[in-house]
């Protein structure tokens, strides 16, 4: 592992940087998923706080093994989308984003009450998801190697998906979804399996992201999370499972690029005020303007092998000029 | 199978019932929202009414106060979302940049009375024109190039959701230049100077029709919550007689329908565009400046009233401009009961609740019309 | 093989089918012709499972279907194509065929993951399939192209060659020869009788006549939703109602 840091630090990756950097490309993966479906999902962030809670409580209250309290988060945010799953897919387009936006938030909101309502249920006083405030003093256990390990196995299942009959489906559907119903395929079984999965994914990435930083707050896992996910996939691109990988390190990087161009500084002397202190706003409104840039200029996300082909053959025919091929 | 008929029956006539009383809305608007308030009104008056009674009566919690309560939240709620579903009725976009554009129109208002040291007359024209031009902006920036190429409408979601990202915290840098603080309030002495909103005003006796509502109520109600829900009912009658008799209106109806047609008979689609956006700006320019001035202004004062102004047009229907007065109501019901009943906590749980119920069960809304299966 | 028993559909306050009664024979060719708005493409997405009749039945080989969903319709021999070709645009012409033997398949995600040999032996079985229609409909050539981007007369002989690949007993054909010239539409003609001698029952839909007189064995017309005739090709020609109902349509 020290020989990675070695050769990032001079790019400003320190390890945290580094998981961060993991982390993001994981959630990536796991709307890439749904996405590859024909889902337009924004339940991710809630899943990944699904798993993140259910693996840090028992870790920290039950005392269980952190790989069995991580294998459990990623069971428990199946366990959740599974419910949700079969009453919200019947909806598609806006009004799943829009439903997935109302999950993310009863699930924020309920995080952030649960005592009370269990107080209410079992008429006991007990701190288990600590409000507002959120758990404190959680045990860092999750190291880069095992994120590392997450991100390899779940690289692997997408790379087997896309090679299998279940892969192939997907993309039917996401193309024509009539159509793949007339060539046989159970439209709901595989959008349902697919949102599963994708939430799976955000389960695991949960889990490794609440033992990495000593607290959880409901706020980590708000809408504002659900669109930082988004971006990653967007940015990136969905066509190929390269894209919500190179979409994630980029954003997660962001503020590091920042630092180093110095675009603060730069704002900061343009309205005359120092923004140190507003690096947080700054990162969050370039992370804006991706968003808007990308989805206008560049719909198919960056690492669109189609695009740099169209970019490679450019360059090609800037040095050939005398044959024109027609990309 | 005779059940079957008989509920094939039962829907029909449902639906002939309702398409008569969408000739008869159409024919008079204006007498038609009233009742749509009217009605909305009376039944937010049992609702807090039940849930304060009896247990949980308490000089800070009766029914009155409660009413006065849910009629101030339902004309802030109402006054955003009529632009939110404007948009999305006349132009079929979901524009979530709409929470950015109301903090916009409160910043323009508050600017002009606090920096610039104009009268606080000029602050609801003042954020009304910003909230409008940055509509416009919005449309431009996210909107228009995406139309252009016939995107999918997710990406027009998500191109809105950077561009509300970018303005809160653009907006953020310039509260921060502005005011040196990312919260501020609106000048006291200056609000307090008209008189309409001076101090408080002691309310005995509310009848209506001979009909005593409100009786012997010893609480004081902020003239500026009575304004909001006037402003909001104006609001929607003048839209709706916009839409209905005016040149234009007809013109953006003629948009909803189909803009290709639209532009085959002659119609100015980009200008129809444009006007709606500004119109739709231009009334979250309004609620921002008005709930600015009875609260704070901020750069993150969209983002909560976005997501509840998303919820009130899914409850009372997506397409329907009326559905977002009703919406209106009943979260404003749903919020202030839940609040009576001593459950302030789960006020906003309520609300998403309610939009996940919703969606679930009647994705078009209240007043919507089912959603076509496009095969 | 394939019949429909007073099916009718409403839209709205519309009726766009009104109680029609059609029987396809197996094995044979039935035609299904009517002008346009008449309620054929209603009919056939009835039929398809993409829609679903207000009332009446239909039975399919046994199974009655008219609320079946469309990927067991699929699963029980009956394919389709469409007016405006719907091809997976993005994917390969080869990849067209593989993922239209879904039903046939039983390979799951598990089988995959771990490289299984029912996985493979599956995937290279479907394989051979799709070469075989392939080579039958004279796309090899194109094989790993995009879909979307082969020339119109590719992209529907790709289209009948995907319904194939469903391992059909019936198929239905929505307006094949929408856009082709009449050497084009002859040479389909004869695509669509080499299926009949194959042993499929076919249902093709026109509003025009010449392929109809070509491959038809039975014809039904259809005017705004209901059935005006049912007869020979032959008689049809002469059938007043029939005559009425298109120069009606003619300008």
């Amino acid at each position: 592992m020290e020989f990675i840091f070695d050769l990032l630090t001079p790019y400003g990756i320190t390890e945290n940087t580094f998981q961060n950097m993991l982390i993001a490309a994981i959630l990536g993966i796991s709307i890439y998923i749904t996405l590859y479906a024909g889902l337009f999902s924004l339940a991710n962030a809630g899943f990944m706080a699904t798993g993140a809670y259910v693996s840090v409580i028992l870790t920290t209250r039950y005392e269980w093994d952190f790989l069995l309290a991580v294998g459990a988060g990623i069971i428990a945010a199946g366990l959740i989308s599974a419910i949700i799953s079969v009453p919200v897919l019947r909806l598609s387009d806006i009004y799943l984003a829009i439903a997935t936006i109302g999950f993310g938030e009863i699930l924020v909101v309920l995080l952030r009450n649960f005592d009370r309502i269990y107080e209410l249920i079992v008429n006991k006083e007990e701190t288990i998801t600590g409000g507002a405030t959120g758990i404190k003093g959680i045990p860092v256990i999750t190291t880069t190697e095992y994120l590392l390990l997450y991100l390899g196995i779940v690289v692997f299942l997408m790379v087997r998906l896309h090679r299998s009959r279940f892969g192939r489906a997907l993309v039917a559907i996401r193309q024509d979804n009539k159509v793949a119903a007339n060539m046989g395929i159970n439209v709901v079984y595989y959008q349902n399996m697919a949102f599963i999965l994708g939430a799976m994914i955000a389960g695991g990435a949960g889990a490794l992201h609440g033992h990495l930083n000593r607290i959880i707050l409901p706020e980590n896992y708000g809408f504002d999370r659900a669109v930082d996910i988004l971006t990653f996939a967007v940015l990136g691109g969905t066509t190929t499972i390269i894209g919500p990988i190179v979409g994630g390190f980029i954003i997660a990087y962001l503020p590091e690029i920042l630092r180093r161009t110095d675009l603060v500084g730069l704002l900061g002397d343009i309205f005359g005020t120092d923004l140190g202190r507003y690096q947080a706003n700054v990162r969050d409104m370039t992370v804006g303007m991706i968003l808007l840039g990308v989805i206008v200029f560049l719909p198919q996300g960056i690492a669109s092998p189609a695009m740099w082909r169209r970019v490679a053959n450019r360059i090609w025919n800037l040095f050939n000029p005398a044959e024109k091929s027609d990309a | 199978m005779a059940t079957h008929q008989n509920s094939l029956e039962w829907r029909a006539s449902v639906r002939e019932i309702r398409n008569r009383l969408k000739v008869l809305t159409e024919r008079y608007p204006i007498i038609a929202n009233v009742l749509i308030i009217v009605l909305s009104a009376l039944l937010g008056y049992f609702i807090p009414y039940l849930a304060a009674e009896p247990i949980f009566r308490t000089e800070f919690n009766n029914p009155e106060q409660n009413f006065i309560l849910m009629l101030a939240r339902a004309g802030w709620y109402s006054m955003f979302a009529l632009g939110y579903a404007l948009v999305f009725s006349i132009l079929g976009l979901l524009n979530l940049a709409h929470g950015a554009v109301y903090m916009a129109g409160a910043f323009a208002g508050l600017w002009i009375t606090a920096n610039q040291d104009l009268p606080i007359e000029y602050a609801l024209p003042a954020g009304m024109l910003a909230g409008g031009l940055i509509g416009i902006l919005v449309d431009w920036v996210a909107f228009l190039p995406l139309r252009a190429r016939n995107a999918p409408r997710t990406s027009q979601l998500i191109s809105s959701i950077g561009a509300s990202i970018f303005l809160v915290n653009l907006a953020f840098i310039l509260f921060i230049d502005q005011f040196n603080a990312p919260v501020n309030r609106f000048p006291a002495e200056k609000v307090n100077s008209i008189r309409a909103f001076q101090g408080t005003v002691p309310i005995e006796r509310i009848e209506v029709f001979g009909l005593t509502l409100i009786d012997q109520l010893d609480y004081t109600v902020f003239p500026m919550q009575v304004t909001m829900f006037v402003v909001a009912i104006v609001m929607l009658i003048f839209l709706q007689f916009v839409i209905a008799h005016s040149k234009i209106g007809k013109a953006m109806r003629v948009v909803a329908y189909n803009p290709k047609v639209a532009q085959l008979l002659g119609i100015n689609v980009s200008l129809i565009f444009a006007v709606t956006f500004f119109l739709s700006g231009a009334f979250a320019g309004a609620a921002g400046v008005l709930q600015g001035m009875f609260r704070v202004v901020g750069p993150f004062m969209g983002s909560e009233v976005g997501l509840i102004g998303l919820t009130v047009i899914v409850l009372g229907g997506m397409r329907s401009i009326p559905g977002a007065v009703v919406g209106s109501f009943i979260i404003a019901n749903l919020q202030i009961a839940t609040i009576a009943m001593g459950y302030s906590w789960l006020e906003e749980a309520v609300v998403f609740l309610a939009l996940f119920l919703m969606l679930l069960i009647r994705p078009q809304g209240i007043l919507g019309e089912p959603l076509q299966d496009r095969a | 093989m394939l019949e429909l028993r007073e099916v009718t559909k409403n839209y709205g306050g519309l009726r766009s089918l009104d109680s029609v009664n059609l029987h396809a024979e197996a094995e044979m060719i039935t035609g299904l012709i009517g002008p346009n708005g008449a309620g054929k493409t209603t009919m056939i997405n009835c039929i398809s499972g993409l829609d679903h009749p207000t009332s009446g039945e239909i039975i399919f080989d046994g199974h009655s279907i008219e609320r079946t969903p469309a990927h067991r319709i699929t699963g029980y021999g009956l394919a389709r194509t469409y007016q405006n070709i719907r091809l997976f645009n993005q994917m390969s012409v080869l990849e067209n065929l593989i993922v239209a033997q879904h039903s046939d398949g039983r390979a799951t995600l598990v089988e995959a993951l771990f490289f299984l040999p029912s996985h493979l032996r599956e995937y290279r079985q479907q394989r051979e399939r799709a070469f075989e229609l392939l080579e039958r409909f004279h796309l090899m050539n194109v094989k790993d192209a995009p879909a979307g981007s082969l020339p119109y007369g590719d992209q529907r002989r790709l289209e009948m060659a995907r319904a194939l690949a469903t391992n059909p007993k019936m198929i239905l054909l929505d307006e094949p020869t929408a856009g082709m010239n009449p050497i084009e539409t002859h040479e389909l003609g004869e695509h669509i009788l080499q299926m009949k001698e194959d042993g499929l029952t076919i249902l093709v839909i026109e509003h025009d006549m010449s392929l109809i007189s070509q491959v038809c064995d039975e014809v039904y017309v259809l005017n705004f939703g209901v059935i005006i005739a049912n007869d020979t090709v032959e008689n049809i020609k002469q059938n007043e109602e029939v005559i009425v109902a298109y120069l009606g349509r003619e300008d």
